[in-house]
C-alpha cells in the first residue's frame, strides 16, 4: 500500500492495540500525577487540585536544585563510560565472523532476562570489601608476597582491600553494567550497516587505522551513538534503586528524593512535581537532538 | 450429490457444543461460589513484614480453621501506607507500626475491631491495653514491640564498646565502620542525643538534629535500608543502627555480634495487627488476630524471631535465656529513657527535609 489511507481498515488494526496500550498504560496515568502536580496535600491521602504552582516552586529549591545538579552530573559521567565501553564492543560484535555474531549479541543480551535488583545485589557481591574484586585482588598480592619472599627481597606491606562500594563511583559502575546493552545495540544497529567500502577506501588513501576509525566510522555511526546515549542518559537520570543499594551517605539522586516523596514523605504533588521537571528536561533534549538532527533526514 | 453427513460426527458436533456451553456455565458460575464460600473455609489475606512469623504458624492456622492464607511481603510502613491509600487492594490483616496505625487512622483505612471475635486479647500484657496511639485498642492489636539501638561486633570494638549515641555522632573513633538507617529514625535518634524529645516540631530543633548528622557524615560508611545487620555480619561495618530483632537474628549466627539501646534513649516501637477497612473477609481476619494472639502461638513467634512479645501469657513459651536477655527484653530504666513517636504530618514533612538535606550535604 503507499499510504494508510489505501488500507485505512489495516492500518487501525495494526495501530489499535499498541495505540490503546500507550494511551490507557502511559499517557492515562502520567496525566494523572501531571494533574497531581497542580494539587495539595489534604489529610493523609487526599489531593485536592487547586491549579497551584507551589508544587514546582517548592522543587526548584536550592537544596533539591543541587541534587539535580548531581544526578544530571552522575548520569553524564556514567553514559560517557558506557559509550567508551560500548564502542568498541559493538564494532567487535559487528566485525565478527557471521557464525559468532548471533552468539555474541546473545552475550550481551543475556543480562536482560535477570531481574535488574538480583543484578545490582551481584554488583554488592563483587565489589564490597570481602567481594571478588578485592579477592582477586587480595590473591594478586599474595602471590607477588610470596615471590618477593621467595627472592629474598622482603615482605609487603599488609593488603589493604579497596573500597569499592558505598560511593558515586559505585554507582557509576552500577549504571554502566546494567545499561550498557542499551548502548552496545542501537550502535551495533548502525555499525552493522556501515559500508566496509568507507573503510577500505580511506586505508587505500593513506589513513592510518586510529584516522579511519576517528574520521570515518565514528561519524557514520553517528545516529546509533545518540540513540545509544539518549537511551542511557535519561533512565541513568532518574535511577533510585542502585543509588540507594550501590551508593555512599552522599549518592542521593534526584530519582531517590522523588521516591522518598511518594513514600516515606507522603507528599505526591511534590514528587510529580519533580518528576515531571525531569519529564521536561528529557523533552529538552529529545527537542534538541532532532533540531540537531534536522538535516539528516 | 447427496449431502454426505455421517451420524457420528453430527452427534459429536452437538455434544462438543454442549460440552462449551456446559464448561462456561461452570467457569461462569465457579468464581460466584467461591466468594459465597468464603464465610466457611474461605481465604484470608495477609499483609506482614518479612522474616516476621513463625516457620510453620501459617500452615498451622489453616490446619487448625481451615481457612487459606495468601501471606504477602512488604519491606516498610511506607510501602504499606503507599498500596492502602488509593483503597484497600483485597488484604484482610495487616501490619502497621504505631505511627502508622495513627496515620491510618487519619485516612480512615482501618476497621474498628471487634473484640468479641478476638477473645485472646485477655492474654495481652497490661501495658500494652491502652496505648496513647490507639486508646483502647481500637483499631490495632499488638504484635511485637521493640526499640532501635546499636548492634555491635565485639572483637572489633575492644575497649570502646558503643555506649551512646555520642560514641556515634560526638567521636570519630569508628569512622569508616558504622551504618545508620537511611529513614527519618536517624533524625529522632539525633533529637535524642542532643536530648530532646523525638516527637519534637520545632524547626530549630530539627535543624540542630540534622546538623548532628552532616557533621558525623564523614564517619559513616553508608546509610542502609534496612539492611544493616548484613553489613555488620558480613564484616562491612562493625557498629550499625538498627532495629532489635533483626541484631538479634544476626547474633544467633555470630557470637561475635552484640546489641545495646544506647544510654541518651531510643525509639520505642510496636508493631500492631490490624485490618483494613474493605477487606474481602473480616471474620478470617478476626480469627487470624485470635490465633496468632493464643499464647502458644506468640510464644513460639516470639522464640523464632526474637523480639519482646506482649502477650504475658506467651511468656511461658518463650525460653529463658531469651526472657531474661537483656538485648531482647530492656530493662526498666532502659525503657524510661525511649520515647514512643506519635504521628504529625507537618512535624514528619519537616523531618523528611532534614533528612534530605542530610543525605546531599
Amino acid at each position: 500500500m503507499e499510504t494508510w489511507r489505501q488500507q485505512p481498515l489495516v492500518f487501525w488494526a495494526f495501530l489499535l492495540p499498541g495505540g490503546l496500550w500507550l494511551v490507557l498504560f502511559f499517557l492515562v496515568p502520567l496525566s494523572l500525577i501531571w494533574i497531581f502536580s497542580f494539587g495539595e496535600r489534604s489529610g493523609p491521602v487526599d489531593i485536592l487540585i487547586t491549579g497551584t504552582l507551589a508544587n514546582y516552586i517548592e522543587a526548584l529549591d536550592p537544596l533539591y536544585l543541587s541534587i539535580f545538579l548531581k544526578s544530571l552530573w552522575i548520569a553524564a559521567a556514567a553514559t560517557a563510560v558506557t559509550l567508551i565501553i560500548g564502542f568498541p564492543v559493538a564494532l567487535a560484535v559487528s566485525f565478527a565472523p557471521p557464525r559468532l555474531k548471533p552468539i555474541l549479541l546473545l552475550l550481551v543480551i543475556l543480562p536482560f532476562w535477570t531481574n535488574l535488583l538480583i543484578r545490582t545485589y551481584a554488583m554488592i557481591a563483587v565489589l564490597r570489601t570481602r567481594g571478588y574484586v578485592n579477592f582477586g585482588l587480595e590473591a594478586l598480592w599474595d602471590g607477588a608476597d610470596a615471590a618477593l619472599a621467595g627472592l629474598g627481597i622482603g615482605a609487603l606491606p599488609r593488603f589493604q582491600p579497596l573500597t569499592l562500594l558505598y560511593n558515586d563511583a559505585a554507582v557509576v559502575i552500577g549504571i554502566v553494567y546494567v545499561y550498557l546493552p542499551f548502548m552496545v545495540l542501537p550502535l551495533y544497529a548502525t555499525l552493522e550497516r556501515l559500508d566496509r567500502a568507507y573503510l577500505e577506501a580511506s586505508l587505500d588513501l593513506g589513513a592510518g587505522q586510529i584516522r579511519t576509525m576517528a574520521s570515518i566510522v565514528v561519524p557514520l555511526a553517528k545516529p546509533g551513538i545518540v540513540s545509544g546515549v539518549i537511551l542511557v542518559f535519561i533512565p541513568a537520570l532518574g535511577t533510585f534503586l542502585i543509588s540507594d543499594l550501590l551508593g555512599g551517605p552522599d549518592s542521593q539522586l534526584i530519582g531517590n528524593v522523588i521516591e522518598r516523596q511518594f513514600k516515606a514523605a507522603n507528599n505526591w504533588p511534590l514528587g510529580a512535581a519533580m518528576s515531571f521537571i525531569l519529564l521536561y528536561i528529557t523533552f529538552g533534549i529529545l527537542a534538541l537532538r532532532s533540531y540537531l538532527g534536522r538535516d539528516d533526514v | 450429490m447427496p449431502r454426505y453427513r455421517p451420524l457420528r460426527s453430527r452427534k459429536f458436533a452437538s455434544s462438543r457444543r454442549r460440552f462449551l456451553e456446559g464448561s462456561l456455565t461452570v467457569a461462569t458460575v465457579l468464581p460466584a461460589m467461591n466468594r459465597m464460600s468464603f464465610a466457611q473455609g474461605g481465604q484470608v489475606n495477609v499483609y506482614n513484614w518479612d522474616t516476621y512469623i513463625g516457620e510453620t504458624t501459617v500452615e498451622d492456622f489453616t490446619e487448625a480453621t481451615g481457612t487459606d492464607v495468601r501471606y504477602d511481603l512488604f519491606a516498610s510502613n511506607d510501602e504499606l501506607f503507599a498500596k492502602l491509600r488509593e483503597g484497600n487492594p483485597g488484604y484482610d490483616v495487616i501490619f502497621p507500626s504505631n505511627d502508622f496505625v495513627e496515620r491510618l487512622v487519619a485516612a480512615e483505612r482501618l476497621l474498628p475491631l471487634d473484640h468479641g471475635m478476638i477473645p485472646n486479647m485477655s492474654n495481652l500484657d497490661a501495658a500494652f491495653t491502652d496505648p496513647e496511639f490507639d486508646p483502647g485498642r481500637t483499631y490495632s492489636v499488638p504484635y511485637f514491640w521493640g526499640t532501635i539501638g546499636v548492634g555491635y561486633r565485639k572483637s572489633a570494638t575492644e575497649g570502646q564498646e558503643p555506649k551512646a549515641w555520642a560514641d556515634l555522632f560526638g567521636s570519630d573513633q569508628y569512622s569508616g565502620r558504622m551504618s545508620l538507617l537511611n529513614d527519618s529514625d536517624v533524625i529522632e535518634v539525633a533529637l535524642k542525643y542532643l536530648g530532646l524529645s523525638l516527637n519534637s516540631s520545632d524547626p530549630a530543633e530539627i535543624d540542630a538534629a540534622a546538623d548532628v548528622l552532616i557533621k558525623a557524615k564523614p564517619h559513616i560508611k553508608a546509610f542502609a535500608p534496612d539492611t544493616g545487620q548484613d553489613l555488620l555480619i558480613a564484616g562491612e561495618v562493625d557498629v550499625c543502627m538498627e532495629w532489635n530483632g533483626d541484631i538479634l537474628q544476626v547474633m544467633t549466627e555470630d557470637d561475635d555480634l552484640a546489641y545495646v539501646v544506647p544510654e541518651e534513649g531510643s525509639i520505642l516501637w510496636e508493631d500492631t495487627m490490624c485490618i483494613p477497612s474493605g477487606g474481602p473477609n473480616p471474620e478470617a481476619a478476626h480469627a487470624f488476630i485470635n490465633y496468632i494472639l493464643e499464647a502458644e502461638v506468640h510464644g513460639q513467634i516470639a522464640a523464632e524471631i526474637k523480639y519482646p512479645c506482649p502477650n504475658a501469657a506467651a511468656l511461658d513459651f518463650i525460653p529463658e535465656e531469651d526472657r531474661n536477655n537483656p538485648s531482647i527484653y530492656p530493662s526498666k530504666e532502659t525503657l524510661e529513657r525511649c520515647e514512643v513517636a506519635v504521628y504529625d504530618q507537618a512535624k514528619d514533612d519537616l523531618k523528611e527535609k532534614a533528612l534530605t538535606r542530610v543525605l546531599a550535604a
